[in-house]
């Protein structure tokens, strides 16, 4: 039996692969189908719900056997967001996303999955999403009743 | 082949990558999430994040060295946009607790009233800046 910190490590590093190899087989990685996809009143490029489709059924039918079991193989839970209700933070932050991936037609894991093409739209657009992640954080404060003060909501 | 079928294909190999960490590791494969942790989590925590990262880089240019064929064209975009773009993107999704992964794949087929909102809500925000940003003010 490999040591579980071992098998996480592993086990992460090839489920990056798999999704990058994915991502790049998808056309996720091409900017131009994305913003096609969301070009509804233009020349509407279908691509993306295929994506979607492709990993919904995968995600759907294999989640359902997941998590019948009691734990994860190298960890002690499965570790599922717990927050249930929609809030402003959510629905504010989906909509300055959907600007963003509109104006470049680049969502966070495209951009890493293209970063090997080294094109200089692609070097500058993952810092700034970075950057834009810390930012995150702080924001996130504003939207908190003033009298708690506990950091909270770490993105899925 | 078909690019719809190739798309359905890539989708599916991402929805493999999300049962592996969720059925190995207990976690969703969220990549907005696992950037974010990856700038701020310490020790193991951070590891596992970091190396998720750097497979997707490593995945992302396996394909484009077997074919050029999956080499994508330049983005599209002024370096402003592409400013903007970005922060947006990692405010939006730091904010959202989610993106295309997390929300869009993961939650969606867990059935989270959360990820159908928030993915219902970029997509809307999506078609929106693409048809301003093409029909209105683009030419």
């Amino acid at each position: 039996m490999i040591n579980k910190q071992t098998g996480r490590l592993g086990a992460s590093l090839l489920a990056g692969i798999i999704f990058g190899v994915g991502m790049a087989v998808s056309g996720m990685t091409n900017t131009q189908r994305v913003q096609g996809f969301l070009d509804l009143a233009g020349q509407w490029d279908p691509t993306l719900a295929f994506v979607m489709g492709g990993g919904l059924v995968v995600a759907f039918i294999g989640y359902k056997f997941i998590l019948k079991n009691p734990a994860p193989l190298f960890a002690e839970t499965f570790a599922l967001p717990t927050k249930t209700d929609i809030d402003k933070p959510l629905l504010f932050g989906a909509v300055l996303f959907g600007i963003g991936w509109g104006l470049v037609g680049y969502c966070p894991g495209p951009a890493i999955a293209g970063l090997s093409y080294g094109y200089s739209a692609t070097l500058l657009f993952i810092p700034m999403m970075l950057l834009g992640l810390l930012a995150a954080r702080r924001i996130a404060r504003w939207f908190e009743p003033p009298a708690d003060h506990q950091s909270s909501s770490a993105p899925a | 082949m078909h690019h719809f079928l190739l798309a359905a294909i890539g989708g599916a190999l991402v929805g493999v990558a999300a049962l592996i960490l969720m059925g190995l590791n207990g976690r969703i494969a969220g990549v907005s999430g696992i950037l974010s942790g990856s700038l701020t989590e310490a020790g193991g925590e951070r590891w596992w994040r970091l190396l998720f990262v750097l497979g997707i880089a490593i995945g992302g240019a396996i394909p484009a060295l077997l074919s050029p064929d999956f080499k994508p064209p330049i983005p599209d975009a002024s370096t402003l946009m592409v400013i903007i773009g970005g922060l947006l993107v990692g405010i939006g999704t730091g904010l959202g607790s989610g993106c295309t992964s997390g929300h869009g794949i993961c939650g969606i087929s867990r059935m989270s009233p959360r990820s159908i909102v928030a993915t219902c809500t970029f997509m809307a925000a999506g078609f929106i800046c693409v048809y301003l940003l093409r029909h209105v003010f683009g030419g």
